[in-house]
């Protein structure tokens, strides 16, 4: 055989030994203790990288898992099973977990909001809130080219009538990437038992808000002074349901005079009082019950009787 | 060879040629690693420590084991079995690319597993770019210009890579300064990221072109 061949094998695998000797060496030497844990909890994690805990994978998550930084029930899809076993790995409790689900603070659509211009561009939120915020007039509203539908990994989102993201709730595991995807922040993630929020998201004065949009909050307060259970807050001109307080009483939504309070059960205004959310209806079953909050339970009575002169003429308008 | 021919060539590498500036090599690292300066400064010693160490390993392989001259060590150990050998015959220079990115591999091997040990936090900050250190073309650039282009000695070639690595750092440093204040400028949104972050780069790289005026 040439010499000239020869020579090259025998230099590229003594190199490559010597090398891989001298690498072998260092690793021992250097050698990083990985806790174990880690790889049981990834073993316990259904391993589809989907990203839903926020973290890159599921190996990063479950690092963060063993490191303490993210909590034993972060694994969205993988549901209580997967945090079960991964609190019986770390020996840890299985925080009290509040599910969450996403719903667009918007209800202006092509219906209800003024557009600024006409967009013609590419077809995606995120390339039309460079124009300028957006084809709406209202900066903060929804665009409605359906980004976050197309993001949502669960198909949860869908585009109403009104070109405004509807979430199935069933399928929404509150994985929070339509949110982060929103250029407007218009998606927002509320607790699964959380059933009246504000549909909207303008902080602009009111006559601003008026003009962009006829659903708009306009910060009148009536919401504020209506709600029975001090459940309204309101940060500039923008009303926000606190939902530890909230009841579910639906009051709002009938004082609301832009309608921009809306109930999740049914997607728009409540028309009349006997629409009543699975919510209240379980408020009131649990009152019924055991009679041990009677303020409450007359609270929703009240609330309810005084609504019904309110609401009717509404409807026969 | 004397110490101002050494200062010549590390004044060169570092500001009149500077491997980022004025080659444009090395760029991959020199955008992805200069989001901050605390991971921009790991980032330049760990590719200091590579260029050093590579300048001068790949410099005794090209010499002593690529090279058809007398002193090739192939060569001399065939040469104690069979006298009828030439050096000629050991010509093994088209392997230069391979064996120089072997070197390489090894370093940056080396390097990622003690500053894993030493550093977890600095290992997580360069995450990817770490590895990536092996084909960063600036390193197998100065392997390749210490060897066949310019030639240098031993001594001029491991103060050519080291130099070569300061400069690399100064420049990635002061790319992580500025995008640490870009962070906060009021930069149109079309430009946010990494537009803006090329543009600062060839200014950066006009304003490093000043240096070729240096003369010596």
């Amino acid at each position: 055989m040439d010499i000239t061949v020869v020579s090259a094998f025998v230099l590229l695998g003594l190199m490559g030994l010597l090398f891989g000797a001298i690498l072998a060496f260092i690793a021992k030497k250097f050698a990083v203790t990985v806790d174990e844990r880690v790889s049981q909890v990834l073993e316990a994690l259904p391993g589809i990288n989907c990203g839903a805990c926020g973290y890159p994978g599921c190996s990063g998550f479950a690092k963060s898992v063993v490191d303490g930084k993210a909590p034993v029930s972060g694994c969205i899809p993988g549901g209580k099973a997967v945090a079960d076993n991964i609190a019986q790995i770390l020996g840890k409790e299985v925080g009290e977990n509040v599910a969450m689900v996403a719903v667009a603070r918007c209800g202006g659509g092509c219906q209800n909001a003024v557009d600024k211009y006409e967009y013609k561009g590419l077809m995606d939120c995120r390339a039309a809130y460079i124009l300028g915020g957006g084809p709406k007039q209202c900066d903060y509203g929804c665009t409605g080219l359906g980004t976050c539908v197309e993001a949502c990994p669960f198909r949860a989102l869908t585009l109403g009538e009104n070109r405004i993201p509807l979430t199935d709730f069933d399928k929404c595991t509150g994985c929070g990437i339509c949110v982060r995807i929103c250029p407007n922040n218009v998606m927002m993630l509320i607790p699964a038992d959380q059933m009246v929020y504000v549909a909207c998201n303008s902080p602009d004065k009111a006559a601003a808000t008026k003009k962009a949009c006829a659903v708009g909050c306009i910060g009148c307060q009536l919401c504020l002074k209506s709600c029975p259970k001090e459940a309204i807050r309101i940060n500039g001109f923008l009303a926000e349901v606190i939902d530890e307080n909230c009841i579910g009483c639906g009051v709002c939504i009938l004082k609301c005079p832009t309608n921009a309070i809306v109930d999740r059960g049914t997607g728009i205004p409540l028309p009349e009082p006997e629409k009543m959310t699975r919510r209240r209806l379980k408020k009131e079953a649990e009152g019924k019950k055991d009679k041990k909050s009677p303020d409450e339970t007359t609270l929703i009575e009240t609330s309810n009787g005084s609504n019904q002169p309110e609401s009717q003429p509404e409807n026969e308008n | 060879m004397n110490i101002g021919n050494l200062m010549i060539i590390a004044i060169s590498a570092i500001l009149i040629n500077n491997f980022v500036l004025s080659r444009f090599l090395g760029l991959c690292p020199f955008l992805g690693v200069s989001k901050k300066i605390d991971s921009s400064i790991g980032m330049g010693m760990a590719v200091i420590f590579v260029l050093t160490l590579a300048s001068a390993v790949t410099w005794i392989i090209y010499e002593y084991f690529l090279l058809p001259v007398p002193q090739n060590i192939i060569y001399r150990i065939f040469h104690l079995f069979n006298t009828s050998t030439t050096p000629e015959m050991f010509d093994l220079a088209y392997l230069e690319t391979i064996a120089f990115i072997l070197v390489i591999a090894s370093l940056v091997q080396l390097v990622e597993m003690v500053i894993q040990r030493v550093s977890p936090p600095l290992y997580e900050s360069l995450g990817i770019f770490l590895p990536l250190i092996t084909t960063n073309c600036a390193i197998l650039g100065v392997a390749e210009l210490n060897t066949i282009t310019i030639h240098y000695s031993f001594i001029e070639s491991t103060v050519h890579g080291f130099s070569a690595g300061i400069g690399f750092t100064i420049a990635l440093i002061l790319m992580a300064g500025i995008r640490e204040k870009l962070e906060l400028a009021d930069v149109p949104p079309a430009f946010k990221g990494l537009p803006i972050a090329f543009i600062v780069a060839g200014l950066m790289s006009l304003a490093f072109l000043g240096f070729s005026g240096l003369s010596f």
